[in-house]
Protein backbone atom coordinates (compact mmCIF):
# COMPACT_ATOMS: atom_id res chain seq x y z
CA UNK A 1 0.00 0.00 0.00
CA UNK A 2 2.90 2.36 1.13
CA UNK A 3 4.80 1.65 -2.00
CA UNK A 4 1.80 2.08 -4.50
CA UNK A 5 1.29 5.77 -2.64
CA UNK A 6 4.80 6.48 -3.01
CA UNK A 7 4.56 5.92 -6.17
CA UNK A 8 1.84 7.78 -7.79
CA UNK A 9 3.45 10.30 -5.51
CA UNK A 10 6.32 10.04 -7.38
CA UNK A 11 4.87 9.96 -11.05
CA UNK A 12 2.07 13.15 -9.78
CA UNK A 13 5.33 15.24 -9.31
CA UNK A 14 7.09 13.49 -12.74
CA UNK A 15 4.16 14.49 -14.54
CA UNK A 16 4.03 17.95 -13.30
CA UNK A 17 7.86 18.51 -14.36
CA UNK A 18 6.62 17.18 -17.33
CA UNK A 19 3.74 19.78 -18.08
CA UNK A 20 5.58 22.53 -17.23
CA UNK A 21 8.16 21.58 -19.69
CA UNK A 22 6.07 21.13 -22.41
CA UNK A 23 4.27 23.85 -21.51
CA UNK A 24 7.47 25.82 -21.75
CA UNK A 25 7.92 24.49 -25.50
CA UNK A 26 4.39 25.49 -26.45
CA UNK A 27 5.02 28.98 -25.26
CA UNK A 28 8.61 29.23 -26.77
CA UNK A 29 7.68 30.06 -30.53
CA UNK A 30 5.35 33.38 -29.43
CA UNK A 31 8.55 34.38 -27.14
CA UNK A 32 10.41 33.87 -29.69
CA UNK A 33 8.34 36.10 -31.92
CA UNK A 34 8.26 38.55 -29.54
CA UNK A 35 11.70 39.32 -27.98
CA UNK A 36 12.64 38.45 -31.67
CA UNK A 37 10.36 41.68 -33.21
CA UNK A 38 12.60 43.75 -30.72
CA UNK A 39 15.85 42.69 -31.29
CA UNK A 40 18.76 44.59 -32.85
CA UNK A 41 20.04 42.51 -36.21
CA UNK A 42 23.53 41.39 -34.78
CA UNK A 43 21.30 39.52 -32.28
CA UNK A 44 19.36 38.17 -35.09
CA UNK A 45 22.03 36.81 -37.38
CA UNK A 46 24.26 35.60 -34.38
CA UNK A 47 24.83 32.39 -34.72
CA UNK A 48 24.42 31.78 -31.09
CA UNK A 49 20.77 32.36 -30.35
CA UNK A 50 20.74 35.45 -28.19
CA UNK A 51 17.47 34.24 -25.99
CA UNK A 52 17.18 38.14 -23.89
CA UNK A 53 17.54 40.99 -26.20
CA UNK A 54 21.53 42.26 -25.92
CA UNK A 55 19.29 45.75 -26.81
CA UNK A 56 15.55 46.43 -27.16
CA UNK A 57 15.08 48.18 -30.23
CA UNK A 58 12.04 49.62 -32.60
CA UNK A 59 13.81 49.18 -35.60
CA UNK A 60 11.95 46.43 -37.09
CA UNK A 61 8.63 48.24 -36.43
CA UNK A 62 10.05 51.27 -37.68
CA UNK A 63 10.91 49.25 -41.15
CA UNK A 64 7.88 47.30 -41.17
CA UNK A 65 5.49 51.04 -40.89
CA UNK A 66 7.83 52.01 -43.58
CA UNK A 67 7.52 49.73 -46.14
CA UNK A 68 4.30 50.32 -47.65
CA UNK A 69 1.42 53.11 -47.56
CA UNK A 70 -2.37 53.00 -48.29
CA UNK A 71 -5.49 54.93 -47.54
CA UNK A 72 -6.87 53.71 -44.11
CA UNK A 73 -10.01 52.73 -45.56
CA UNK A 74 -12.02 52.87 -48.88
CA UNK A 75 -15.61 53.47 -48.64
CA UNK A 76 -16.51 54.46 -52.35
CA UNK A 77 -15.61 58.06 -52.80
CA UNK A 78 -14.58 58.09 -49.42
CA UNK A 79 -11.16 57.51 -48.47
CA UNK A 80 -9.10 57.66 -45.39
CA UNK A 81 -5.89 59.35 -44.33
CA UNK A 82 -2.46 57.49 -45.79
CA UNK A 83 -1.32 55.03 -43.19
CA UNK A 84 1.79 52.28 -43.45
CA UNK A 85 0.34 49.17 -45.04
CA UNK A 86 0.39 46.87 -41.94
CA UNK A 87 -1.98 49.16 -40.32
CA UNK A 88 -4.17 49.12 -43.40
CA UNK A 89 -3.46 45.39 -43.42
CA UNK A 90 -5.01 45.33 -39.58
CA UNK A 91 -8.22 47.19 -40.55
CA UNK A 92 -8.65 45.34 -43.08
CA UNK A 93 -8.25 41.76 -40.82
CA UNK A 94 -10.66 43.12 -38.35
CA UNK A 95 -13.31 43.93 -40.92
CA UNK A 96 -12.83 40.76 -42.21
CA UNK A 97 -13.26 38.86 -38.81
CA UNK A 98 -16.04 41.14 -37.74
CA UNK A 99 -18.36 40.81 -41.11
CA UNK A 100 -17.40 37.26 -41.04
CA UNK A 101 -18.66 36.61 -36.99
CA UNK A 102 -21.94 38.78 -36.99
CA UNK A 103 -23.40 37.78 -40.42
CA UNK A 104 -22.39 33.86 -38.96
CA UNK A 105 -23.66 34.49 -35.40
CA UNK A 106 -27.33 35.23 -37.07
CA UNK A 107 -27.30 33.04 -39.82
CA UNK A 108 -26.77 29.98 -38.08
CA UNK A 109 -28.34 30.78 -34.79
CA UNK A 110 -31.38 31.38 -37.13
CA UNK A 111 -30.82 27.83 -38.71
CA UNK A 112 -29.53 25.68 -35.38
CA UNK A 113 -32.91 27.31 -34.10
CA UNK A 114 -34.85 25.67 -36.91
CA UNK A 115 -33.08 22.46 -37.48
CA UNK A 116 -33.65 21.74 -33.50
CA UNK A 117 -37.24 22.98 -32.94
CA UNK A 118 -38.95 22.64 -36.20
CA UNK A 119 -40.33 19.67 -37.92
CA UNK A 120 -40.21 19.99 -41.64
CA UNK A 121 -39.85 18.63 -44.69
CA UNK A 122 -36.30 17.39 -45.90
CA UNK A 123 -34.65 18.50 -42.14
CA UNK A 124 -32.97 15.17 -41.99
CA UNK A 125 -31.70 15.60 -45.80
CA UNK A 126 -30.09 19.18 -45.04
CA UNK A 127 -28.71 18.26 -41.21
CA UNK A 128 -27.06 15.56 -42.73
CA UNK A 129 -25.72 17.30 -46.11
CA UNK A 130 -24.14 20.16 -43.17
CA UNK A 131 -22.33 17.56 -41.17
CA UNK A 132 -20.80 16.02 -44.10
CA UNK A 133 -19.37 19.65 -45.45
CA UNK A 134 -17.98 19.75 -42.40
CA UNK A 135 -15.46 17.55 -43.23
CA UNK A 136 -14.65 18.88 -46.69
CA UNK A 137 -11.22 20.82 -47.04
CA UNK A 138 -11.43 24.30 -48.97
CA UNK A 139 -9.15 23.42 -50.64
CA UNK A 140 -11.06 20.97 -52.65
CA UNK A 141 -13.62 23.84 -53.79
CA UNK A 142 -10.85 26.31 -54.24
CA UNK A 143 -10.69 26.78 -57.97
CA UNK A 144 -14.80 26.66 -58.60
CA UNK A 145 -14.93 29.22 -56.05
CA UNK A 146 -12.23 31.44 -57.79
CA UNK A 147 -14.49 31.46 -60.84
CA UNK A 148 -17.25 32.27 -59.39
CA UNK A 149 -16.09 34.64 -57.31
CA UNK A 150 -14.69 36.60 -60.54
CA UNK A 151 -18.24 35.94 -61.80
CA UNK A 152 -20.15 37.96 -59.01
CA UNK A 153 -17.55 40.27 -59.12
CA UNK A 154 -16.23 39.67 -56.09
CA UNK A 155 -12.72 38.48 -56.57
CA UNK A 156 -10.04 40.52 -54.59
CA UNK A 157 -12.51 41.81 -52.25
CA UNK A 158 -12.80 40.96 -48.39
CA UNK A 159 -16.24 39.85 -49.23
CA UNK A 160 -14.85 36.66 -51.40
CA UNK A 161 -12.98 35.39 -48.08
CA UNK A 162 -16.07 36.47 -46.26
CA UNK A 163 -18.84 34.43 -47.65
CA UNK A 164 -17.43 31.39 -47.90
CA UNK A 165 -16.66 31.45 -44.32
CA UNK A 166 -20.18 32.06 -43.53
CA UNK A 167 -21.64 28.99 -45.44
CA UNK A 168 -18.87 26.98 -43.75
CA UNK A 169 -22.00 24.76 -41.81
CA UNK A 170 -20.15 24.13 -38.80
CA UNK A 171 -21.90 27.01 -36.87
CA UNK A 172 -25.25 25.98 -38.02
CA UNK A 173 -24.14 22.29 -36.01
CA UNK A 174 -22.85 24.77 -33.21
CA UNK A 175 -25.81 26.64 -32.66
CA UNK A 176 -28.54 23.07 -33.22
CA UNK A 177 -26.88 21.69 -30.32
CA UNK A 178 -27.59 24.97 -28.23
CA UNK A 179 -31.00 25.06 -29.36
CA UNK A 180 -31.55 21.62 -29.05
CA UNK A 181 -32.06 22.70 -25.06
CA UNK A 182 -34.94 25.28 -25.08
CA UNK A 183 -37.40 23.34 -23.76
CA UNK A 184 -40.94 23.25 -26.70
CA UNK A 185 -43.54 24.45 -23.95
CA UNK A 186 -42.33 27.93 -23.61
CA UNK A 187 -41.91 27.82 -27.31
CA UNK A 188 -45.65 26.38 -27.48
CA UNK A 189 -46.83 29.22 -25.01
CA UNK A 190 -45.28 31.84 -27.38
CA UNK A 191 -47.33 30.41 -29.81
CA UNK A 192 -50.24 30.47 -28.05
CA UNK A 193 -50.10 34.10 -26.63
CA UNK A 194 -49.90 35.05 -30.81
CA UNK A 195 -46.12 35.82 -31.13
CA UNK A 196 -45.06 35.72 -34.43
CA UNK A 197 -42.17 33.84 -35.25
CA UNK A 198 -39.61 36.63 -35.82
CA UNK A 199 -40.68 37.53 -32.39
CA UNK A 200 -40.18 33.90 -31.00
CA UNK A 201 -36.36 34.13 -32.54
CA UNK A 202 -35.89 37.35 -30.79
CA UNK A 203 -37.02 37.88 -27.41
CA UNK A 204 -37.31 34.04 -26.84
CA UNK A 205 -34.67 31.80 -28.97
CA UNK A 206 -32.15 34.30 -29.06
CA UNK A 207 -31.59 34.96 -25.20
CA UNK A 208 -31.60 31.36 -24.34
CA UNK A 209 -28.68 30.49 -26.72
CA UNK A 210 -26.78 33.69 -25.98
CA UNK A 211 -23.41 31.41 -24.85
CA UNK A 212 -23.87 29.45 -27.99
CA UNK A 213 -23.48 32.97 -29.80
CA UNK A 214 -21.06 33.87 -27.64
CA UNK A 215 -19.10 30.91 -28.18
CA UNK A 216 -19.70 30.80 -32.08
CA UNK A 217 -18.53 34.80 -32.06
CA UNK A 218 -15.56 34.03 -30.77
CA UNK A 219 -14.77 30.74 -32.52
CA UNK A 220 -15.35 32.74 -36.00
CA UNK A 221 -13.67 36.03 -35.62
CA UNK A 222 -10.27 33.71 -34.89
CA UNK A 223 -10.73 31.31 -37.42
CA UNK A 224 -11.24 34.34 -40.27
CA UNK A 225 -8.93 35.64 -38.67
CA UNK A 226 -6.52 33.13 -39.25
CA UNK A 227 -8.17 31.62 -42.53
CA UNK A 228 -4.72 32.40 -44.42
CA UNK A 229 -6.18 29.80 -47.14
CA UNK A 230 -8.49 31.75 -48.73
CA UNK A 231 -6.81 34.68 -48.08
CA UNK A 232 -3.93 34.19 -50.06
CA UNK A 233 -6.53 32.92 -52.92
CA UNK A 234 -9.09 35.76 -52.89
CA UNK A 235 -7.13 38.72 -52.64
CA UNK A 236 -4.69 40.37 -55.35
CA UNK A 237 -3.95 44.15 -54.90
CA UNK A 238 -1.70 45.03 -51.88
CA UNK A 239 -4.15 47.28 -50.05
CA UNK A 240 -6.72 44.49 -49.59
CA UNK A 241 -4.34 42.25 -48.17
CA UNK A 242 -4.73 41.21 -44.06
CA UNK A 243 -2.10 41.04 -42.17
CA UNK A 244 -1.58 36.94 -42.09
CA UNK A 245 -1.40 37.17 -46.16
CA UNK A 246 1.06 40.52 -46.04
CA UNK A 247 3.42 38.86 -43.47
CA UNK A 248 3.31 36.04 -45.75
CA UNK A 249 4.11 38.14 -48.73
CA UNK A 250 6.95 39.81 -46.85
CA UNK A 251 8.31 36.71 -46.02
CA UNK A 252 8.50 35.45 -50.17
CA UNK A 253 9.82 39.22 -50.87
CA UNK A 254 12.73 39.24 -48.15
CA UNK A 255 12.94 35.64 -46.26
CA UNK A 256 16.33 36.70 -44.70
CA UNK A 257 15.10 40.16 -42.52
CA UNK A 258 13.73 38.14 -39.17
CA UNK A 259 13.72 40.60 -37.45
CA UNK A 260 11.16 42.19 -39.70
CA UNK A 261 9.13 39.53 -39.94
CA UNK A 262 9.25 38.97 -36.39
CA UNK A 263 7.52 42.58 -36.13
CA UNK A 264 5.06 41.25 -38.59
CA UNK A 265 4.29 38.06 -36.92
CA UNK A 266 4.08 40.17 -33.50
CA UNK A 267 1.05 42.60 -34.64
CA UNK A 268 -0.65 39.39 -36.52
CA UNK A 269 -0.83 37.41 -33.64
CA UNK A 270 -0.87 39.34 -30.27
CA UNK A 271 -4.41 41.17 -31.23
CA UNK A 272 -6.23 37.90 -32.00
CA UNK A 273 -4.10 36.63 -28.64
CA UNK A 274 -5.77 39.18 -26.28
CA UNK A 275 -9.13 38.36 -27.77
CA UNK A 276 -8.93 34.81 -27.18
CA UNK A 277 -7.30 35.80 -23.56
CA UNK A 278 -10.45 37.76 -22.92
CA UNK A 279 -13.10 35.19 -24.09
CA UNK A 280 -11.39 32.42 -23.42
CA UNK A 281 -14.37 31.00 -20.92
CA UNK A 282 -16.79 31.59 -24.44
CA UNK A 283 -14.51 29.90 -26.42
CA UNK A 284 -14.34 26.64 -24.37
CA UNK A 285 -18.14 25.93 -23.91
CA UNK A 286 -18.52 26.62 -28.03
CA UNK A 287 -15.57 24.10 -28.59
CA UNK A 288 -17.14 21.60 -26.12
CA UNK A 289 -20.80 22.06 -26.95
CA UNK A 290 -19.63 20.99 -31.00
CA UNK A 291 -18.52 17.76 -29.92
CA UNK A 292 -21.52 16.59 -27.72
CA UNK A 293 -23.21 14.40 -29.37
CA UNK A 294 -20.90 14.90 -32.62
CA UNK B 1 -41.03 21.29 -29.17
CA UNK B 2 -41.63 18.55 -27.42
CA UNK B 3 -41.69 15.13 -29.59
CA UNK B 4 -45.42 14.62 -30.65
CA UNK B 5 -46.91 11.83 -32.51
CA UNK B 6 -47.26 12.96 -35.94
CA UNK B 7 -51.32 12.21 -36.27
CA UNK B 8 -52.04 15.06 -33.12
CA UNK B 9 -50.38 17.93 -35.98
CA UNK B 10 -53.03 19.47 -38.08
CA UNK B 11 -51.70 19.88 -41.59
CA UNK B 12 -51.71 23.47 -41.22
CA UNK B 13 -49.48 23.43 -38.59
CA UNK B 14 -47.00 21.43 -40.65
CA UNK B 15 -47.47 23.67 -43.48
CA UNK B 16 -46.81 26.67 -41.08
CA UNK B 17 -43.86 24.78 -39.85
CA UNK B 18 -42.43 23.65 -42.93
CA UNK B 19 -42.65 27.56 -44.37
CA UNK B 20 -41.04 29.23 -41.24
CA UNK B 21 -38.63 26.47 -40.95
CA UNK B 22 -37.15 27.35 -44.49
CA UNK B 23 -37.80 31.08 -44.06
CA UNK B 24 -35.23 30.51 -41.02
CA UNK B 25 -32.85 28.43 -43.03
CA UNK B 26 -33.28 30.90 -45.89
CA UNK B 27 -29.95 32.97 -44.98
CA UNK B 28 -27.51 30.53 -44.28
CA UNK B 29 -28.75 28.34 -47.17
CA UNK B 30 -27.92 31.36 -49.51
CA UNK B 31 -24.52 31.20 -48.58
CA UNK B 32 -24.35 27.31 -47.90
CA UNK B 33 -25.52 26.65 -51.24
CA UNK B 34 -23.53 29.31 -53.22
CA UNK B 35 -19.97 28.83 -51.92
CA UNK B 36 -20.27 25.64 -50.54
CA UNK B 37 -22.53 23.21 -52.51
CA UNK B 38 -22.22 25.19 -55.82
CA UNK B 39 -18.42 25.25 -56.30
CA UNK B 40 -18.65 21.02 -54.72
CA UNK B 41 -21.21 20.41 -57.86
CA UNK B 42 -19.00 22.39 -60.32
CA UNK B 43 -15.76 20.65 -59.12
CA UNK B 44 -17.11 17.58 -59.45
CA UNK B 45 -18.30 18.18 -63.29
CA UNK B 46 -15.38 20.38 -63.71
CA UNK B 47 -13.06 17.12 -63.12
CA UNK B 48 -14.50 15.31 -66.22
CA UNK B 49 -13.21 17.93 -68.45
CA UNK B 50 -10.51 19.50 -69.97
CA UNK B 51 -11.31 23.17 -68.39
CA UNK B 52 -8.28 25.34 -68.20
CA UNK B 53 -7.80 29.03 -66.96
CA UNK B 54 -9.19 30.45 -70.13
CA UNK B 55 -11.85 28.24 -70.67
CA UNK B 56 -15.19 29.90 -70.80
CA UNK B 57 -18.17 27.85 -69.17
CA UNK B 58 -17.30 24.12 -68.60
CA UNK B 59 -14.40 22.85 -71.22
CA UNK B 60 -15.32 19.43 -72.77
CA UNK B 61 -16.22 16.47 -71.66
CA UNK B 62 -13.20 14.19 -71.27
CA UNK B 63 -14.19 11.42 -69.11
CA UNK B 64 -11.88 10.20 -66.88
CA UNK B 65 -8.99 10.90 -68.56
CA UNK B 66 -7.35 13.77 -65.66
CA UNK B 67 -8.19 10.68 -63.07
CA UNK B 68 -6.14 8.38 -65.20
CA UNK B 69 -3.26 11.23 -65.56
CA UNK B 70 -3.38 11.80 -61.90
CA UNK B 71 -2.45 8.20 -61.20
CA UNK B 72 0.29 8.37 -64.11
CA UNK B 73 1.69 11.26 -62.34
CA UNK B 74 4.34 10.42 -59.93
CA UNK B 75 4.38 13.88 -58.30
CA UNK B 76 0.41 13.39 -57.63
CA UNK B 77 1.25 10.01 -56.11
CA UNK B 78 4.10 11.34 -54.22
CA UNK B 79 1.96 14.25 -52.82
CA UNK B 80 -0.99 11.56 -52.22
CA UNK B 81 1.57 9.81 -50.19
CA UNK B 82 3.17 12.26 -47.91
CA UNK B 83 -0.70 13.61 -46.96
CA UNK B 84 -1.35 9.76 -45.79
CA UNK B 85 2.40 10.02 -44.03
CA UNK B 86 1.36 12.91 -42.14
CA UNK B 87 -2.24 12.06 -41.38
CA UNK B 88 -0.57 8.14 -40.14
CA UNK B 89 2.28 9.78 -37.65
CA UNK B 90 0.39 12.99 -36.60
CA UNK B 91 -3.32 11.82 -35.84
CA UNK B 92 -2.56 8.91 -33.01
CA UNK B 93 0.73 11.38 -31.96
CA UNK B 94 -1.85 14.13 -31.20
CA UNK B 95 -5.07 12.27 -29.62
CA UNK B 96 -2.25 9.94 -27.31
CA UNK B 97 -0.51 13.14 -26.32
CA UNK B 98 -3.49 15.08 -25.65
CA UNK B 99 -5.55 12.43 -23.68
CA UNK B 100 -2.23 12.09 -21.82
CA UNK B 101 -1.83 15.93 -20.99
CA UNK B 102 -5.90 16.15 -20.31
CA UNK B 103 -5.61 13.55 -17.60
CA UNK B 104 -2.49 14.99 -16.22
CA UNK B 105 -4.08 18.03 -15.50
CA UNK B 106 -8.09 17.63 -15.56
CA UNK B 107 -7.76 17.56 -11.37
CA UNK B 108 -5.64 20.56 -11.03
CA UNK B 109 -7.26 23.86 -9.81
CA UNK B 110 -9.29 26.02 -12.04
CA UNK B 111 -6.53 28.21 -12.15
CA UNK B 112 -3.74 25.91 -13.62
CA UNK B 113 -6.12 24.16 -15.45
CA UNK B 114 -7.19 27.30 -17.28
CA UNK B 115 -3.86 27.83 -17.50
CA UNK B 116 -2.44 24.87 -18.93
CA UNK B 117 -5.49 24.43 -21.23
CA UNK B 118 -4.56 28.19 -22.64
CA UNK B 119 -1.09 27.49 -23.41
CA UNK B 120 -1.45 24.48 -25.45
CA UNK B 121 -3.99 26.27 -27.51
CA UNK B 122 -1.99 29.47 -28.03
CA UNK B 123 -0.25 27.96 -31.54
CA UNK B 124 -3.62 27.69 -32.73
CA UNK B 125 -4.65 31.01 -31.69
CA UNK B 126 -1.63 32.84 -32.85
CA UNK B 127 -2.21 31.79 -36.58
CA UNK B 128 -0.17 29.42 -39.51
CA UNK B 129 1.27 32.67 -40.90
CA UNK B 130 2.79 33.55 -37.41
CA UNK B 131 3.55 30.44 -36.60
CA UNK B 132 5.34 29.45 -39.61
CA UNK B 133 7.86 31.90 -39.75
CA UNK B 134 8.70 31.90 -36.66
CA UNK B 135 9.48 28.05 -36.91
CA UNK B 136 11.42 28.84 -40.05
CA UNK B 137 13.71 31.18 -38.61
CA UNK B 138 13.70 27.99 -35.76
CA UNK B 139 14.73 25.52 -37.88
CA UNK B 140 17.43 28.06 -39.65
CA UNK B 141 20.32 26.27 -40.91
CA UNK B 142 22.58 28.88 -39.13
CA UNK B 143 20.82 31.61 -37.12
CA UNK B 144 18.29 28.71 -35.85
CA UNK B 145 18.11 27.42 -32.25
CA UNK B 146 17.18 24.13 -33.17
CA UNK B 147 20.79 23.38 -35.06
CA UNK B 148 22.45 25.35 -31.46
CA UNK B 149 20.51 23.34 -28.74
CA UNK B 150 21.05 19.97 -30.60
CA UNK B 151 24.87 21.09 -30.99
CA UNK B 152 25.43 21.84 -27.59
CA UNK B 153 23.72 18.84 -26.07
CA UNK B 154 26.58 17.26 -28.21
CA UNK B 155 23.43 15.52 -30.56
CA UNK B 156 24.39 16.29 -33.80
CA UNK B 157 28.06 17.62 -34.95
CA UNK B 158 27.15 19.44 -37.92
CA UNK B 159 24.12 21.84 -38.24
CA UNK B 160 21.31 20.66 -40.70
CA UNK B 161 19.53 22.18 -43.06
CA UNK B 162 15.94 20.92 -41.31
CA UNK B 163 13.58 22.02 -44.37
CA UNK B 164 16.08 21.38 -47.13
CA UNK B 165 16.88 18.34 -46.78
CA UNK B 166 14.08 15.53 -47.53
CA UNK B 167 15.16 13.27 -44.69
CA UNK B 168 14.09 15.83 -42.48
CA UNK B 169 11.74 18.33 -43.85
CA UNK B 170 8.61 16.39 -43.29
CA UNK B 171 9.07 15.58 -40.38
CA UNK B 172 9.53 18.85 -39.66
CA UNK B 173 6.43 19.97 -40.75
CA UNK B 174 4.46 17.14 -39.01
CA UNK B 175 6.35 18.73 -36.01
CA UNK B 176 4.58 22.00 -36.31
CA UNK B 177 1.45 20.80 -37.37
CA UNK B 178 1.33 18.94 -34.01
CA UNK B 179 2.12 21.67 -31.93
CA UNK B 180 -0.68 23.73 -33.60
CA UNK B 181 -3.56 20.88 -33.33
CA UNK B 182 -3.22 19.88 -29.78
CA UNK B 183 -5.15 22.40 -28.27
CA UNK B 184 -8.85 21.57 -28.85
CA UNK B 185 -7.97 18.07 -28.45
CA UNK B 186 -7.04 18.90 -24.59
CA UNK B 187 -10.13 21.14 -24.24
CA UNK B 188 -12.51 18.35 -25.26
CA UNK B 189 -10.71 15.39 -23.16
CA UNK B 190 -10.46 17.54 -19.86
CA UNK B 191 -14.42 18.47 -20.48
CA UNK B 192 -14.82 14.96 -20.95
CA UNK B 193 -12.58 13.50 -18.23
CA UNK B 194 -14.70 15.24 -16.00
CA UNK B 195 -18.52 14.11 -17.36
CA UNK B 196 -16.60 10.41 -16.67
CA UNK B 197 -19.03 8.87 -14.38
CA UNK B 198 -17.54 8.98 -10.66
CA UNK B 199 -19.67 6.78 -9.09
CA UNK B 200 -18.32 3.92 -11.28
CA UNK B 201 -15.13 5.29 -10.89
CA UNK B 202 -15.33 4.91 -7.17
CA UNK B 203 -17.12 1.68 -7.27
CA UNK B 204 -13.94 0.41 -9.03
CA UNK B 205 -11.50 1.51 -6.65
CA UNK B 206 -13.38 0.14 -3.73
CA UNK B 207 -13.11 -3.15 -4.82
CA UNK B 208 -9.22 -2.22 -5.76
CA UNK B 209 -8.76 -1.55 -9.11
CA UNK B 210 -5.58 0.14 -9.76
CA UNK B 211 -5.65 3.64 -11.04
CA UNK B 212 -4.17 2.05 -14.84
CA UNK B 213 -7.19 -0.28 -15.13
CA UNK B 214 -9.99 2.57 -13.95
CA UNK B 215 -8.90 4.61 -16.56
CA UNK B 216 -8.98 1.68 -19.28
CA UNK B 217 -11.75 -0.33 -18.29
CA UNK B 218 -14.31 2.46 -17.37
CA UNK B 219 -12.76 6.23 -18.23
CA UNK B 220 -12.13 5.19 -21.58
CA UNK B 221 -14.90 3.52 -23.06
CA UNK B 222 -17.17 6.40 -22.08
CA UNK B 223 -14.48 8.92 -23.83
CA UNK B 224 -15.28 6.80 -26.67
CA UNK B 225 -17.67 9.73 -28.67
CA UNK B 226 -14.59 12.47 -27.70
CA UNK B 227 -12.36 10.59 -29.05
CA UNK B 228 -13.85 9.64 -32.14
CA UNK B 229 -15.09 13.57 -32.55
CA UNK B 230 -11.14 13.99 -31.87
CA UNK B 231 -9.85 11.78 -34.57
CA UNK B 232 -12.13 12.81 -37.20
CA UNK B 233 -11.67 16.86 -36.12
CA UNK B 234 -7.35 15.74 -36.32
CA UNK B 235 -7.57 13.89 -39.74
CA UNK B 236 -9.28 17.18 -41.32
CA UNK B 237 -6.91 19.21 -39.72
CA UNK B 238 -3.74 17.61 -40.58
CA UNK B 239 -5.36 17.67 -44.85
CA UNK B 240 -5.55 21.03 -44.35
CA UNK B 241 -2.20 21.91 -43.06
CA UNK B 242 -1.02 24.10 -45.99
CA UNK B 243 0.16 27.39 -44.87
CA UNK B 244 3.17 25.41 -43.73
CA UNK B 245 4.08 23.81 -46.80
CA UNK B 246 3.57 26.86 -49.35
CA UNK B 247 5.72 28.97 -47.03
CA UNK B 248 8.16 26.21 -45.63
CA UNK B 249 8.81 24.71 -48.56
CA UNK B 250 6.73 25.02 -51.63
CA UNK B 251 6.54 21.21 -51.74
CA UNK B 252 10.03 21.09 -52.25
CA UNK B 253 12.36 18.17 -50.24
CA UNK B 254 9.92 15.53 -50.11
CA UNK B 255 7.25 17.79 -48.34
CA UNK B 256 4.72 17.60 -51.40
CA UNK B 257 0.84 17.38 -50.23
CA UNK B 258 -2.51 16.65 -52.44
CA UNK B 259 -3.16 20.58 -51.12
CA UNK B 260 -0.67 22.15 -51.79
CA UNK B 261 -0.34 20.95 -55.12
CA UNK B 262 -3.88 21.48 -55.93
CA UNK B 263 -2.91 25.30 -55.41
CA UNK B 264 0.14 24.56 -57.33
CA UNK B 265 -1.35 23.35 -60.40
CA UNK B 266 -3.91 25.88 -60.61
CA UNK B 267 -1.59 28.78 -60.13
CA UNK B 268 2.07 28.47 -60.78
CA UNK B 269 3.64 28.05 -63.68
CA UNK B 270 4.15 24.34 -64.44
CA UNK B 271 3.67 21.85 -67.25
CA UNK B 272 0.05 21.65 -65.60
CA UNK B 273 -0.18 25.09 -65.10
CA UNK B 274 -3.58 26.24 -64.69
CA UNK B 275 -5.53 22.60 -65.73
CA UNK B 276 -8.33 23.49 -63.86
CA UNK B 277 -10.33 20.09 -64.55
CA UNK B 278 -6.94 18.45 -63.38
CA UNK B 279 -6.46 20.27 -60.64
CA UNK B 280 -10.46 19.93 -59.56
CA UNK B 281 -9.83 16.13 -60.20
CA UNK B 282 -7.26 15.94 -57.11
CA UNK B 283 -10.11 17.66 -55.12
CA UNK B 284 -12.64 14.68 -56.06
CA UNK B 285 -9.80 13.11 -55.08
CA UNK B 286 -9.06 14.46 -51.73
CA UNK B 287 -12.84 14.28 -50.87
CA UNK B 288 -13.32 10.51 -51.54
CA UNK B 289 -10.61 10.24 -49.02
CA UNK B 290 -11.66 12.42 -46.02
CA UNK B 291 -14.65 11.04 -46.54
CA UNK B 292 -13.56 7.33 -46.08
CA UNK B 293 -11.31 8.04 -43.60
CA UNK B 294 -14.11 9.33 -41.61
CA UNK B 295 -16.60 6.61 -42.59
CA UNK B 296 -13.83 4.15 -41.59
CA UNK B 297 -13.51 6.22 -38.20
CA UNK B 298 -16.94 6.13 -37.75
CA UNK B 299 -17.58 2.63 -38.17
CA UNK B 300 -14.15 1.43 -35.83
CA UNK B 301 -15.99 3.39 -33.11
CA UNK B 302 -19.21 1.78 -33.31
CA UNK B 303 -17.79 -1.37 -33.20
CA UNK B 304 -16.23 -0.91 -30.23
Amino acid sequence: MNLTSNRSRAYKVLSMIILFVLAFLFLFPLYWIVTGAFKTSQDIYSTTPVFWPSQWTMANFAKLFDRRSAPLFQLGALVGPTVPGAIRWLVNTVFMAVAAMVLTCLTASMAGYALAKKRFVGRTLLFSLIVCAMALPKQVILIPLLKEMSALHLYDTLWAVIFPTVGWPFGVFLMKQFSEGIPGEILEAARVDGASEARTFFSIVLPMVKPGVGALAIFTFINSWNDYFMQLVMLASSSNYTISLGIATMQAETSIDMGLLMAGAALAAIPIILVFLVFQKYFTQGITMGAVKG
Amino acid sequence: MAKQPKSTMSRALVRRETISGYLFLLPILIFFVGFVIIPMVICIVNSLTDANMNTQGLGNFVGLTNFIDLWKDKTFREALWNTFVIVIVSVPAVCAFSLWVSSAIYKLNGKLLSAFRCIFYLPVVTGSVAVTVVWKWMYDNYTGVFNYVLKSAGLIEKNINWLGDPKYALGCIILILFTTSVGQPIVLYVSALGNVDQSLVEAAQVDGATNFQVFWKIKWPQMMPTTLYILVITTINSFQCFALIQLLTQGGSGTNTVMYYIYYTAFKLTEKAGHFGYANAMGVILAIFIGLLSALQFKLAKEK
